[in-house]
């Protein structure tokens, strides 16, 4: 594939709508992941003057689900003021889950597969599913395909007090038992990040969010939601001296640089963007913000190899690069997710190292470096916080106003999920 | 809120006590449904000395089918030697729904009337205004609940003679007067037609007969000769224009997103974004569209306006500002920063707002013929303790209303204001209890008025007919004693 970038089937990014991210157990404990999809689904309806009206599809997702869940997607537009006849999907691809959607939906509207389409993404880590544990599950299970009161009696018996222990979802890899910090402490010790960097980026990241909210940049993309206006993670007053204050959680010894304070909180939170094909947008005279170039999603074996978990947005740019004939240095804004600070930072160390540009991505020359001062530009995941699945449209949409305020330029969007994938994304000024 | 008193006195039971007891029982106001009759009961239309607007009158009233029980045998036009009979029912006509009337029923079969229209602008001398008290009189005993009496006049000013001044002027003293004296619901206000064209005087006519001013009593409305777009549909006058309707996720603004809806305008609802979930449950329930814009900030008017090019073609007929705050406390108590935020908003920005959307050049700025709205307070005509910022702000903008129609008129665009008085909102249902029962009660309709009532009245302002209407501040009050 050429990445079809700039020909006439692009998708535009209209706008988006996102509720104000909260810490777990905060502002939404009591929400649940389809209260706040229907939440962003219902901003973005008002934002555009779309109460009644269908799209295409909705495709939105969350990494965190209840069984009862299973139609999240559908269960959310059905409970919103979309049309009930758009239709819908969910899809979960860990923290990549909300830039996927997006990818999805404009792969369809680029194909002249539909129009229209909402992408989306929710997550709750307050509103967690806490299920029985396999023992009791089996139990139950059996006795329910017992034909007599006998058979039923005799399953019963299977059941010991010790499966009334509940399974609660964990923050770690099924295959390795190691936590996502525990893993990216590994790779923060193998790239000799410091403490310092991680802070100074951190501190960023809540100085240029809470710049972005005094200005009024988030006017249009934020709807309040249960009384929060503004991300409950966000410390405007941070700053580096505070940051240093705070005790490693993650590493060992020396190594131990990761704080609460230079990674991302557990939060809740769900985002929507609405995009396009540039004619549908004009018919309706609704904006067209930026355009979806091109995307790619790149998985790396930190199982058996020795590649970092958080690794593979770096070669999934690396590849996307290559395909649209693009160096690193050749974008306006640079939107890198903040699984952890330490996590952009590795990243663009890879892409300036020669021994793993060469060894991994298997490039002459390194990719070199960025301008730092187009990184994040208007806050990221530290300060905003990171409900799973909602990550990917909050950037989604912030790049392509920003983009739009610019007027011309290029935004390279890089997101790290669970299981050592990474999904990337350019988006363009129109 | 629920006003309970009125709930009480008007239910099976405590109506009996309370009229044993002699309490007063405010009626359950008419308010207006699209499709429903214009009038509860028939109409008489009557003149005094010329009555030169009697056809045009006559003619509002037959394109609203309401049965003219004006009877043929009695003179039209009274004069002082002509006593004007009552009138007799030359047809049947709807019964009165509703409660009954406080008054004794009149005797016979005459029907009740659900709205005295008189012509009076052609009364120049003492005598005609027995003419009036003669026509208007019998009327008064046969009133249906909720029934509207109309009077059109000669805006004073206009006439130099002193004697057709002060006759003219005291039509202002016999409307207040009769107001007061009505019950059951009724209204009485008065028009002052200006010389010209009459078409201008459909929109004023239709509106204070109609439920929809339902809780606009004892005024007096202004209405000059104009350019009249009278509406192809007059119960979707707003159909395929554009409004911005500011301060509204809730309370009024909310209730004002409702009617312009209702009456086929797209309303692009504005509020600060911290207001923003609640605004968009308001877009969305009229398929609206929610703008998050902070009115005091220096780019809103730009915004507005960049919004209406971008969505609309660039054209807003109808800019509606509602949105204000309240900070109230003793003057004396009042630091720079409480009053500055409320001038500041419900003030500096209407006038900052204006002036962008006011710039012929501006895409997106208000369209040549168009409308603004501001809502201002009884607490601007009155004054109120402990609301010396808020008083400034909703006077400023009387002030601002009655400059700026001037300024505008050549380009066809009107200017007015509203001053609700009590109305059960959020914000009054705050007041204590006792300081709540009072401005309740103390107006001609003893009860407090509804966010609707204020709606009504500004989409009224705000239609195309309505062009006749401007620089005025009409008091959507029940007839307070407050400021009157």
């Amino acid at each position: 594939m050429s990445g079809n970038s700039a020909g006439p089937g692009a998708a535009v990014i209209v706008g988006g709508n996102r509720i104000p991210f909260a810490r777990a157990n905060g502002a939404y404990a009591r929400a649940s992941n389809q209260d706040m999809m229907i939440a962003a689904l219902d901003g973005l309806v008002a934002r555009f003057g779309m109460s009644g009206e269908s799209v295409g599809e909705v495709a939105a997702g969350a990494v965190l689900k209840h069984s009862r869940d299973f139609n999240l997607t559908r269960e959310s537009v059905l409970g919103s003021r979309l049309s009930h006849t758009t239709p819908a999907y969910d899809v979960q691809q860990a923290c990549g889950t909300g830039l996927e959607a997006v990818v999805l939906v404009a792969n369809k509207i680029a194909l002249g597969q539909i129009d229209s389409g909402i992408a989306g993404g929710v997550d709750s880590a307050s509103d967690a599913p806490i299920a029985v544990s396999d023992g009791l599950r089996h139990t139950l299970l059996a006795s329910n395909r017992a034909r007599t009161p006998m058979d039923r009696a005799r399953a019963l018996t299977g059941f010991r007090p010790g499966h009334l222990v509940p399974e609660i979802p964990r923050n770690s890899e099924p295959r390795t038992g190691l936590s996502m910090g525990e893993h990216q402490a590994i790779t923060t010790a193998q790239w000799q990040v410091s403490r310092e960097s991680q802070d100074v980026l951190a501190a960023a990241s809540h100085h240029n969010l809470a710049a972005a909210y005094d200005r009024g940049f988030f006017d249009d993309l934020v709807t309040p939601y249960l009384g929060l206006v503004r991300d409950q993670n966000l410390r405007a007053d941070t700053s580096v001296g505070k940051l240093a204050l705070l005790t490693p959680v993650f590493g060992r010894g020396d190594d131990a640089t990761m704080t609460a304070g230079n990674s991302t909180p557990l939060t809740d939170g769900a985002s929507a963007v609405l995009l396009a094909s540039p004619e549908w947008a004009a018919e309706r005279q609704l904006p067209a913000l930026a355009r979806v170039v091109d995307a790619e999603t790149a998985a790396v074996d930190y199982v058996n190899g020795d590649e970092g978990l958080l690794m593979a947005p770096a070669y999934a740019v690396s590849r996307l690069l290559a395909r649209n004939g693009l160096s690193l240095q050749d974008f306006d804004y640079y939107e890198i997710h903040e699984a952890f600070a330490s996590t952009v930072l590795v990243t663009l160390a890879a892409w300036q190292s020669e021994k793993f540009c060469h060894d991994r991505l298997g490039l002459d020359a390194p990719l070199g470096a960025i301008d730092r001062s187009k990184l994040n530009v208007n806050g990221s995941s530290l300060a905003a916080g990171h409900p799973f699945a909602a990550t990917g449209g909050r950037i989604v949409a912030s790049l392509a106003k920003q983009l739009s305020v610019k007027g011309s330029g290029r935004g390279l969007i890089s997101i790290c999920a669970a299981g050592g994938q990474g999904v990337v994304a350019i988006l363009e000024a129109l | 809120m629920r006003d309970r008193y009125s709930d009480l006195v008007n239910s099976r039971s405590g109506k009996t006590v309370a009229g044993m007891l002699g309490l007063p029982r405010p009626a359950k106001l008419r308010r207006y449904v699209p499709g429903q009759p214009l009038l509860v009961g028939a109409a008489v239309v009557k003149g005094v000395a010329g009555a030169p607007l009697l056809p045009e009158i006559r003619q509002v009233l037959a394109s609203m089918a309401v049965p003219d029980v004006s009877d043929a045998a009695t003179p039209d036009v009274a004069t002082p030697d002509v006593a004007t009979q009552d009138v007799v029912a030359a047809q049947a006509s709807p019964s009165p729904a509703g409660p009954s009337l406080s008054r004794p029923s009149p005797s016979g079969s005459a029907p009740r009337l659900g709205a005295v229209v008189i012509d009076a602008s052609a009364a120049r001398v003492i005598e005609d205004l027995e003419s009036l008290r003669a026509a208007l009189a019998p009327c008064l005993r046969r009133l249906s609940p909720c029934a509207r009496i109309v009077l059109v006049g000669t805006p004073p000013e206009s006439l130099a003679d002193p004697t057709a001044a002060a006759t003219q002027r005291a039509l202002d003293g016999i409307i207040r007067s009769v107001a007061k004296e009505l019950r059951g619901g009724a209204t009485a206000n008065l028009i002052y037609a200006g010389q010209g064209p009459g078409a201008a005087l459909e929109s004023p006519l239709r509106f204070l007969l109609s439920a929809r001013s339902a809780y606009v009593d004892g005024q007096v409305v202004r209405v000059a000769p104009a350019d009249v777009r009278a509406p192809t549909d007059w119960s979707r006058p707003f159909a395929g224009q554009v409004v911005v309707v500011t301060g509204a996720a809730r309370g009024i603004g909310a209730s004002i997103v409702e009617i312009f809806a209702r009456d086929g305008a797209h309303v692009i609802c504005l509020d600060v974004p911290a207001a923003g979930e609640a605004l968009a449950r308001v877009a969305n329930r009229v398929a609206g569209t929610a703008l998050q814009v902070d009115i005091t900030a220096a780019d809103a008017g730009q915004r507005i306006a960049a919004h209406v090019a971008q969505r609309h073609d660039g054209r807003l007929d109808i800019m509606v500002h509602n949105a204000g705050i309240t900070r109230d406390k003793l003057l004396v108590n009042t630091d720079a920063e409480w009053w500055g935020s409320v001038l500041g908003i419900n003030l500096g920005a209407q006038l900052r707002l204006n002036e962008v959307l006011l710039d012929p050049e501006l895409r997106g700025g208000l369209a040549e013929g168009g409308r603004i709205v501001s809502v201002s307070s009884l607490s601007g005509i009155a004054g109120n303790r402990g609301q010396a910022s808020y008083a400034a702000s909703k006077a400023g903008v009387i002030g601002m209303v009655q400059a700026l129609a001037a300024q505008v008129a050549d380009r066809g665009i009107t200017v007015n204001a509203v001053a609700p008085g009590f109305i059960e909102t959020e914000m009054t249902a705050r007041i204590p209890l006792a300081t709540r029962e009072l401005g309740r009660r103390i107006n001609s309709l003893g009860q407090g008025g509804q966010p609707v009532d204020v709606a009504e009245t500004i989409a009224w302002l705000a239609q195309g007919a309505s062009a006749g209407v401007t620089g005025q501040v009409v008091r959507v009050c029940g007839q307070s004693l407050l400021g009157a």
